[in-house]
This record gives structure tokens, sequence and C-alpha cells, in this order.
């Protein structure tokens, strides 16, 4: 082993039924470091990830722990856990009808007796020297999902860990929160424990990371020292290709015009529905891109939702073309024309044990109707049209969808909903948690929808993307719209400013 | 090449879902062939009406069967959209059995004829079932009560239910044409009862085929809030599985009370609601919800028959019957569960590579 070397993996395979995950990957993390693991969709980050923890074995190849002479074998999470390496992983895999201190112990007790007292009592202590804002006896699925997401870390902090695996924590975090973890993180590696730091964020990378580890399509590309690797570098090692600058993407901008069709194509007056915004208007016209912007909680993806039947509507109109529709259920919307992707893939949008196939059809199937089922060779047709257009890697279109990498599995969703030709696509957080290159691609799906006609709302927690696509941003606070910014107005600074309620 | 081919496909076969059902099967037929082949005869006799009919112990779990495989159908959609089960099946098909004996009797407990039209009588059942059905469906689908629970109810009732319904008498039809649904048909050598689960099966791949039936619950057996906001409605999803159910129970309680010509409230369809969910679970489908194999259902159903004659044929006593299928049950229930089938594979895959070793 190396010098200081906590972790040692070398020589790592894994493959899965027609999909080679891992090939003959190394990855060495050192004392006191942050190691950031970069790559796009499935270049086997989070299959690595789970070889280490015991979720997945491996077939072979060899992992060596710092005070373990031989290799060490690591079949199950408990293994991984005892042996000293923690996981937070991207979606909260924590009890949500359990309470805080519980999900903070879960599995962790000696024997059969609990000190339920002293449990409760030793969870308020992390949570208060974490700052983390919940309390030990809440339910756990009563806080936000970023207090659950930092619960979790506390959880796998508390346990005496020598190797802690951050797998997309902050993917649902605010800034602020972001910066409660990345001094968190300084803290524990100034303790001498390694971090593995898996995320798609790059400016959070070259802020907490020491090195950088890169793979791509399964294979090692490379370790880095952070200070070594420029960015534009890391991207292009990355994709396996060198990348124009990324901002290109700007140049295209929504060029579709049509001079006569100035009228909104969809229009919404006194909106508001149970889930706790305040009345909002709204409008879009035919190939527009507008975007909702603000904080996380800020009622974003609320007002989406009211447009699209999701939650209960308690007031409001919405024209299409000028003439009235009632839209109460999704189903309603979806006829009118509208679809929505929503900003939880995992709860929201996909559905697990059914064929990626399956998948794509669902939307449309419904839309057809109970008596009008889509044939299974027209199922297939669809589906490899939309496999090949989004290219989405997968091993067949009878894949289930769950074991695809996350932005294939967003792909499909996509898929699903541009199966149903929508004049109007609502896409909540669609570059949430996946890589740099679907991220682009998806962008400029967008531009090229739009150009076509199609009006898109686009939604994302950074800003520099809406900026790159939106022609008009509406702005919220507080579950309230406050702004709309387009033209001249459309940067960073007004946008923070707005946010934050004018310039003071 | 050729190899790799057969390789993949034996591999494949275990993977299968409906691989265990048919092996359990197939077991249960090898062991008889072995012990006993007689098992295997079957021979067309002549009734005491001298009609032509088949008998043999092959006809008599295809006979027996039918009850359980039509129950699967609908307790698999249950299963696949609530990731519960219900309980109530075998009470329901009592009040199904009640209903048609007081409507073909019309209140008189010993009727010289029928009162009413056999197919009314049927459709009345069937009314009275789907409205046991919808009872579940409205507390599990919109009420969200855990369907064990919710069953629960017409479990515990349904008896009385039925008993109620015909005042407590024990009605007896003596017209002929009654028992031909659960025995033969005049001219037909084939018991009725499985022609009835054979139509049964029928009707349910067409409309497999042609609805989409089979999508909508399973997603929403597997994610409902993804199911909503595709547009389904989930409550309604739900509860029309328990009314789907409530027509299969309707058909059973037909078959059940045409049978003995009349009915025993206590003792009609006993325990054919744990039987039902047991075929489910045999046909390898999550209890849990979410994706499912009707045709492994099915299959498990008559397994479960299958096993429940062999035991009969070698004399089991009744009562200790149920203690002998639990022994079977655990060994199939354990080689169907998804570590010990992936051990299977794993080993399958370990024999042939030492093969292909000792080969080149």
């Amino acid at each position: 082993m190396r010098d200081k070397a906590v972790l040692e993996m070398k020589n790592i395979h894994k493959s899965f039924p027609g999909v080679r995950a891992l090939q003959a990957v190394d990855f060495t993390l050192c004392e006191g470091e942050i190691h950031a693991l970069m790559g796009e969709n499935g270049a086997g980050k989070s299959t690595l990830i789970k070889v280490l923890t015991g979720v997945y074995s491996k077939d072979s190849g060899d992992i060596f722990l710092k005070g373990h002479d031989k290799a060490v074998a690591i079949h199950s999470p408990q293994d991984a856990q005892n042996l000293g390496i923690s996981t937070v992983y991207q979606e909260i895999t924590l009890c949500p009808n359990l309470s805080v201190a519980e999900n903070m112990f879960i599995g962790r007790t000696k024997g059969f007796g609990q000190n339920w007292k002293k449990m409760n009592a030793e969870a308020d202590r992390i949570l208060k020297s974490l700052d983390i804002p919940a309390k030990a006896t809440q339910q756990l699925g009563s806080c936000s999902l970023a207090v659950q997401q930092m619960i979790a870390i506390g959880r796998a902090v508390d346990m005496d860990c020598k190797v802690l695996i951050l797998d997309e924590p902050t993917s649902s975090l605010d800034e602020g929160e972001v910066e409660k973890l990345f001094k968190l993180m300084r803290d524990l590696k100034a303790k001498g424990v390694g971090i593995i730091f898996v995320t798609h964020f790059l400016d959070q990378v070259y802020e907490v990371c020491d090195k950088i580890t890169v793979l791509r399509d399964g294979q090692l590309v490379g370790e880095y020292e952070i200070e070594n690797l420029p960015r534009v570098q890391l991207v292009s090692k990355m994709l396996g290709k060198e990348l124009d600058d990324m901002s290109d993407i700007k140049s295209e901008q929504s060029t579709y015009k049509d001079s006569d069709n100035n009228a909104p194509v969809f229009e919404a007056a006194g909106l508001c529905s149970d889930a706790g915004i305040k009345l909002f208007d709204f409008y879009i016209k035919k190939g527009e891109v507008n975007g909702f912007t603000g904080l996380l909680g800020s009622g974003r993806s609320e007002c989406v939702r009211a447009i699209f039947g999701a939650d209960r509507i308690t007031g409001g109109t919405v024209k299409k073309n000028g003439k009235t529709v009632k839209i109460t259920k999704p189903i309603d919307a979806m006829k009118n024309g509208i679809a929505y992707l929503p900003e939880d893939r995992k709860r929201d949008g996909i559905v697990g044990d059914l064929s990626v196939r399956d998948n794509i059809i669902l939307a449309l199937q419904v839309m057809q109707g109970f008596f009008k089922p889509i044939s299974k060779a027209q199922a297939y047709k669809y589906a490899d049209e939309y496999i090949k257009l989004l290219s989405i890697k997968t091993a067949s279109a009878d894949t289930p969808i769950k074991s695809l990498s996350g932005g294939n599995q967003q792909k499909v969703l996509i898929g699903r909903w541009l199966l149903t030709h929508p004049e109007y696509l609502i896409l909540d957080e669609p570059t949430r948690g996946i890589d740099v290159g679907t991220k682009i691609d998806i962008q400029k799906l967008v531009l090229k929808l739009a150009s076509e006609g199609m009006s898109v709302t686009f939604i994302s927690s950074e800003t520099d993307e809406m900026l790159r696509t939106c022609s008009r941003l509406v702005v919220m606070r507080d579950r309230k719209v406050v702004g709309e910014l387009s033209g001249e107005d459309l940067t960073q600074n007004k946008i923070m400013s707005t946010i934050a309620g004018g310039d003071k | 090449m050729k190899d790799m081919k057969t390789k993949f496909s034996v591999k494949n076969i275990f993977r299968n879902q409906i691989f265990i059902p048919i092996a359990a099967m197939l077991l249960l037929l090898i062991f008889n062939l072995i012990l006993d082949p007689s098992f295997f005869k079957v021979t067309l006799g002549y009734n005491s009406a001298g009609n032509p009919v088949l008998s043999g112990y092959l006809i008599t779990i295809l006979d027996s069967g039918s009850e359980l495989a039509i129950l699967a159908i609908g307790m698999t959609l249950v299963t696949a959209a609530t990731g519960g089960q219900d309980i109530s099946v075998g009470a329901t098909a009592a009040i199904a059995g009640s209903v048609i004996l007081r409507v073909l009797c019309g209140g008189n407990s010993r009727p010289e004829h029928m009162q009413a039209p056999i197919i009314v009588a049927f459709l009345v059942a069937v009314l009275a079932s789907m409205l046991c059905g919808a009872f579940n469906g409205i507390l599990v689908a919109y009420f969200k009560i855990q369907p064990m629970v919710a069953t629960l109810i017409l479990y515990t009732a349904g008896r009385s239910i039925a008993a109620w319904i015909n005042n407590n008498e024990l009605p007896v039809i003596s017209d002929e044409s009654f028992s031909y649904f659960g025995g033969f048909i005049p001219g037909i050598c084939i018991p009725t009862p499985f022609l009835i689960a054979l139509l049964c099966i029928i009707v349910t791949v067409l409309v497999m085929k042609f609805t989409t039936l089979g999508l909508y619950t399973q997603a929403v057996g597997i994610n409902e809030h993804s199911s909503k906001l595709n547009g389904l409605n989930p409550i309604f999803i739900k509860f029309i599985t328990f009314v789907i159910l409530g027509v299969c129970v309707a058909v059973v309680g037909l078959i059940k009370v045409s049978r003995i010509s009349t009915i025993n409230y206590s003792v009609i369809a006993k325990d054919i609601e744990m039987d039902a969910i047991l075929a489910v679970a045999l046909g390898g489908n999550a209890l849990g919800g979410g994706k499912f194999n009707m045709t492994a259902s099915i299959i498990g159903a008559y397994v479960i028959q299958c096993l429940t004659t062999t035991l009969y044929k070698f004399n089991v006593q009744s009562d200790a019957l149920p203690a002998y299928k639990a022994v079977v049950v655990i060994l199939l229930v354990v080689s169907s569960a998804p570590t010990v089938r992936a051990w299977f594979t794993k080993t399958w895959a370990g024999i042939t590579a030492k093969n292909v070793k000792e080969v080149g």
C-alpha cells in the first residue's frame, strides 16, 4: 500500500448482464484527503462505490484497508460499516416513518436492549454539533429533503469511520447548507478521515477536493492532483473528447420566431393549489423557454405542479389558446398537451420494476386509454426510437429501468413525455444529479424542441443553466411570484437580487 | 457457439418466473409416476345418469383445482395493485352461493321447480360479490386501510351474512340442470368446473391483450406517485381489482353450490383464501405487489390441487393433510425465493463451466 493510504482498490472488475460496469479499475484514498470521483452517467462511479460498500459483490480484484494485512472481504453493507466505511447515498435511503434518532442508530445497536432516552439524547447531541435543524424524536419524513440528507450524513459521521463516502450529497441542498456540509467535510479531513466525494457540481469539486479520479465507460482514466487539472481538461477527460466551450449553447438560444402568433399558448390566472403556494398568474408562448427560479422551497415545483394538476387545485383558471380548459388532474393536463417531468425522479418519475419500454410508453398509453393497448411490436418501436434519439445507455428495451444510471433514467422519462408529443413540456430539475455530458444534451434538446415550436418550462437549481436556456425567468420567494426577468435583465446578479428582494 | 446458446437458455429458464411452479408440478407428477403410475390413468365411464364422463386422478385435479385457479386470477391482480391480499374470498363465495340458492328457491327451502333461471340467479350473485369486492376496494383504495385488515371484516362476517340470506336454512335444489355447473353437462365428458375455469382463463387472456389492465395494475403497484403523475387514478385501479376479484368469487360460489346442490355455510370454500394466496406466491409473484405473471399464478393453483390430490391418494388422513401440505409448501416457497434461485443459477453455471473445462 502507498504511504498514508487508508483504502486501496486494485484491478476491480464487475459486470452486469450485457454491461461491463467496471474494468480493471484502481482507486486509492489517503488519510485526510477529500477525493472526488468523477465521470459521466454509467461511467461506473456508483458501481465502484457499491462494490466498496458491499452492495454489489465484485467479480474480481482486491480491496486493501489500512490496518489489515490482507485484502478485506466485503460482502454486505454491514461488513463495510464494521470496517469503518460509511456511506451517504444520492437518494436518501433512510426510513421516513421512523424518528430521526431511530434513523441515526438503526442497525448499529448491539444486542436487543435499547435505551431510548440515551439514544435520543445522543442523537440530539450529534444534531446540535452539526447544526442540523431537527429534533431527535421528530419523524424523519416530516423533515425537508435537505435536512434528511444532513441527517444521513450525521449518521455516517457518527459511526467511527475511516472512509466516508458521499454520493451526490449536495444535489438537494441549497448553498448555505452546502457550505455547512463543506465545513463539516474539512473538519473531518483534519481529523484524518478519508472522504470520497461523488458529485456532478464542478464548482464544488474545485472548492473542497484535493484529488480527482476520473472514470469513463467503466475504466480508469486517471488520478490527478486538483491543481494540475483545470476544469476544461477535467470535462474533456470525463467526456473523452475535447469539448467546445459549454457557453456555446447560449448562441443557439431559441430561434423560434412566429410573429403572427404572439398570444400565449397557455395562460393561467389566479392559480393556486393545496400545496401551499400563493395565487399566481402565468403565461407561455409558442416556442418559448421560460423558467421558475428561487431558493429551495420557494414554491417553484408547486407552481408547475399546479399547472399540471398534480396537486389539488383550489382556484384559478387556465386558458389554452385563449379558451378556458379545465385541468384538475394530470390526465386533463396531458390531454391538453402538457407534459411534466417531476423533480423527484425516484419517487414520482420512474416505475422501477418495469422495463425501459413500459416506462417509455406509459404516459402515451394512459392517454390512449384503457381499451387501446399499444401492441408489443409498436412499443418496441417507440422504445427503440427514443433509446436511439436520446442515446440512452441500456442493455435492452426490456431492462428494468431501476438498473439504469440516474441520467439514463432521466432520459427515459424525457422520452416518455416526448412520445406524447406535448405542446408544452415542463421539466422540473431535469439535470439534477446527472453528469455534465447529459446536462448539456438535455439543454440542447430543450432549445431544439423550442425551435420546433414546443413551449418549455425549465427549472434548475443551477442558475447558469437557466440563463443558458431560458428567455424569461419567473422569480419566486416564499411561495410567491416576486418578479419576472427577461432580455437584458437576465444576469446572475439581477436574479440574485430579485430573489433576495431588491438591492438592499 | 451452440453450447453458448444452450447455456444461456438454461440460465434463463432458472431466471424465468414460471420455472418454479412448472418445476414443482413436474416433481409432483414424477413422484406419482414412480410410486404409482396408475395416477395417470384416465378412464371413460358413465355416471349414474348414464352420461359419459372421464375419471382418474388427473381429471380430479383439473376438476377440483378450478375454483382455486379462478380465484388466483383475481387474487393476482389485487396483489399486484395493492401489495396486499383479500382474505375474505372464501366467505364472499359463501355469500355468492347463498344468493344463488335464495334466488333459485325464492324463499322456499325445498322448491320443486327453480323459481328463476339459473343465469338470473348467477347475475344477482355476481352483483352481490362485486358489491363485497367494492366494499373491500373502497376500504383499501380510498381509506388506505391495509388489505388484510380491511378484508378481515368480510372474512369474519361473510358466513353469517350468507346464512342470514337464507334465514339460516339449507335450501336444496333438486333440479338436475343445476348440478351441471359442478359436475358434467350431459354428453360432455369433461368436468364443467374445468370448462368454466378455462373460460375464465380465456377471458383473462383477452382482457390482458385488449386492455391495459396489466400495465396499469403493475405501475400502480410499483410506484403509486409516479402512476398518478402519468395520468392514472391509483385509487380507481386498486378499487377495480377488488371488483374483478368479486366476479371471480361469484363464479366460484356458483361451482361450489352446484357441486352439492345445497350449501353448508361454515364449510363452503373454507380456507380457500389461503390456497389462493399461496397460488399467487407459488407463481413467484411478489406478495408486496408490482410485477406479476398471471400464467404462473394459475399453474400455481393447479400445483396446490395436484399436491392435495396426491396426498389424498396416499391415504393421508384429512385432518393430517394440512401438516403434510405445509411441509411441501415450505420446500416450494423456499426454493422459489430469489436467493435460492440465484444459488441455483450460480451452481448451474459452475457445473457447466466445469464441463467445458473437462471437454477442453
